[in-house]
């Protein structure tokens, strides 16, 4: 029987094309909108995954924290390199600690200029990062100690301003500074924190201080734990060394705080669900409005339809019947709005994951529930039109004009 | 019942018996008597038309007859089953399986072609498609309209409409055929055409024919006239014209 009243259904949608593509906009838009959305956000989630490895699990970074000063909160003094001394001779669980000042400063060659990222640090950088050299040396000791101006640069500024030039031993000015170039960085592309990873110029920390920040500050502290299972030992080793080093009054908050990327991800991942619910809400709000459109239709439909419904009626077809082929109507309508929806869905998200930078990553099993969920919809906001034209009665019905 | 059951009754006697038929509409002083006491019997082949003027119970007859509605008082027998005693889907199902309804404002779908028009009562009786179509293009034959089957109701004139729906009602090969003023929106060329296609299908295929009508020229083609008054019937004839 499912068969027969398939086809009838058929007809049925065919003898009314423009209404039956009208009638599915609202659930087209709805299905669309939850594609988009979590298709998107599978995209996001992965693109944090893979920016978790790249900064490696096991970082973690010291930050120099707050503290109250008469109610108003203020940045707590800065670290010096010492603490960076300190962090490696007295802890066990690390494997490297590399001090990490940053600013943009405009970093010039020949003709050309950018505003890069300028990291004052040292040879444990790379440990830390867990990034190697592509080509050349890291800062031996004796650079490190006496701040030499030497440097490392990352794949873009080599791309942007030597082009094909040689950039090995060539000469690079940072603001008013300058220095000789010694390494490359490998290629370490997009985060989602910071940009363009590779847009840096790696020079030693003491460097830094003296001809770009113009103090002896060390704005963060990279550690890195000697394994997965350790980041935690490694962050409370962390806090007992700073505590001691940075007292603070009793009660009061740590004059420096510790955050893994994980926290930072997990941060970002909490921000993105509150975005993902938000716009989900919408998509149901759409697709509940879909569902009424189809209703609405239905109604109408039924009514226009009271006599064609006689004319089934006393041919034949059983109560059953007629809300049998209602409901189905209902339910392809749906349907059939549902998978326009998921096609319009991954096309929006196709074209959007490039311009928010995360992979487009297909979720077939959302698609087959939005599917399911869409013709559900039909059903359920069918049935009510389906169960009035069902009940009607054939005389009343065939005299209707 | 189930339709099988339905299917397999075999009957000798008349197609529908009327008994003792009272149909009263509303109740109290509302109460409205649309049939009073009305008896006649219909066997295989005949054609009978069914006269009065409009409030003579003719419709309400036609109702029943049709198992679209069913007696106050009395029994309805449709092949010897009362159909009093049926639910509303077995009444549907034997529509389904015994009767063909030609309306007088032909009631085609519209937006279909004729041949899905006579698919539609084979799809209820799930015919398979190849004999769905085998059927419904020898019904269009039968009517003379084997080269309109791709046309809708609104490219075919009244007459071809109505060609459609008297197809519709025969294909299945009804008991009983039902015909409510089948000329009512016809010209009188064509009013003709269509009884004589009514009357052939009587004498040729031995189609049982009930044909309402208020005009004495279409009641002519019948073999048997009942005439109704006020619910009752005044006069019974029979007619050497068929």
């Amino acid at each position: 029987m499912i068969g027969n009243i398939l086809l009838l259904s058929m007809r049925e949608i065919r003898r009314n094309v423009l209404r039956s593509i009208l009638t599915t906009l609202g659930i087209v838009i709805g299905v669309a909108a939850v594609i988009v959305v979590v298709t998107l956000g599978a995209g996001t989630k992965a693109q944090v995954q893979t920016e978790i490895s790249k900064l490696g699990s096991t970082m973690l970074t010291v930050f120099p924290g707050q503290r109250r000063m008469r109610g108003a909160a203020q940045s707590a003094p800065p670290f010096e390199i010492e603490d960076v001394h300190a962090l490696r001779r007295e802890t066990v669980m690390l494997s490297s600690v590399a001090p990490m000042s940053i600013q943009r400063q405009m970093v010039v060659f020949g003709n050309g200029n950018r505003r890069s990222q300028v990291v004052g640090t040292d040879r444990e950088f790379v440990n830390v990062r867990n990034w190697d050299l592509a080509a050349g040396r890291l800062f031996s000791a004796a650079e490190e100690q006496t701040g030499k101006s030497v440097c490392i640069i990352g794949q873009t500024v080599k791309t942007e301003l030597f082009k094909d030039e040689p950039y090995m031993g060539n000469v690079l000015r940072i603001g008013k500074a300058s220095c000789e170039v010694i390494g490359l960085l490998e290629p370490k592309g997009q985060v989602m924190f910071s940009g363009d990873q590779d847009d840096v110029v790696v020079v030693p920390i003491k460097y830094f201080q003296r001809r770009i920040a113009g103090n002896t500050n060390v704005d963060q502290i990279y550690v890195s734990a000697l394994d997965d299972s350790l980041v935690e030992a490694a962050q409370a080793e962390v806090e007992v060394i700073m505590r001691e080093r940075r007292p603070s009054q009793p009660g009061a908050e740590d004059l420096f705080s510790v955050r893994g990327v994980q926290e930072m991800s997990t941060a970002f991942q909490s921000s993105t669900t509150v975005m993902t619910g938000f716009l989900s809400a919408i998509a149901a709000i759409s697709l509940l409005v879909g569902g009424i459109g189809i209703m609405n239709i239905m109604l109408v439909s039924v009514t226009e339809r009271t006599r064609e419904i006689g004319i089934r009626m006393a041919i034949g077809a059983r109560e059953k019947e007629v809300l049998l082929q209602f409901l189905v109507e209902a339910a392809m309508l749906a349907g059939f709005g549902g998978l326009v929806g998921i096609a319009l869905g991954l096309g929006g998200a196709m074209a959007l994951a490039p311009l928010l930078n995360v992979p487009f990553i297909i979720q077939p099993d959302m698609m087959v529930m939005a599917f399911i969920f869409s013709a559900l919809v039909g059903v359920v906001f069918g049935y009510m039109p389906a169960r009035s034209a069902a009940r009607l009665d054939p005389i009343d019905a065939l005299r209707h004009e | 019942m189930a339709e099988s059951d339905l299917a397999t009754k075999a009957h000798d006697g008349p197609v529908v018996a009327f008994e003792h038929v009272a149909k009263v509409y509303g109740d109290g002083e509302m109460a409205v008597r649309a049939l009073d006491d009305v008896t006649f019997d219909i066997y295989p082949g005949e054609f009978v038309a069914v006269m009065g003027s409009s409030g003579s119970g003719k419709s309400t007859t036609m109702n029943i007859l049709g198992c679209l509605d069913t007696p106050t008082h009395g029994r309805y027998l449709f092949k010897g089953v009362d159909v009093k005693t049926l639910t509303r889907d077995q009444r549907a199902l034997l529509r389904r399986h015994y009767l063909g309804f030609v309306f007088q404002g032909f009631n085609l779908l519209s937006r279909t072609t004729a041949l899905e028009n006579l698919e539609l009562p084979l799809i209820y009786r799930r015919i398979s498609k190849a004999d769905r179509r085998d059927m419904a293009m020898e019904a269009l034959h039968a009517v003379g309209l084997e080269n309109r089957e791709h046309h809708t109701a609104a490219e075919l004139s009244g007459g071809q409409q109505q060609r459609v729906a008297i197809a519709r009602a025969m294909v299945t090969s009804p008991s009983l055929l039902l015909a409510d003023e089948p000329t009512g929106n016809l010209d009188t060329a064509r009013s003709q055409e269509i009884m004589e296609l009514l009357a052939r299908l009587n004498s040729e295929d031995g189609l049982t024919i009930v044909l309402v009508t208020h005009e004495e020229e279409m009641a002519a083609f019948a073999g048997r006239r009942l005439e109704f008054r006020d619910g009752n019937i005044v006069h019974e004839s029979k007619s050497q014209a068929a």
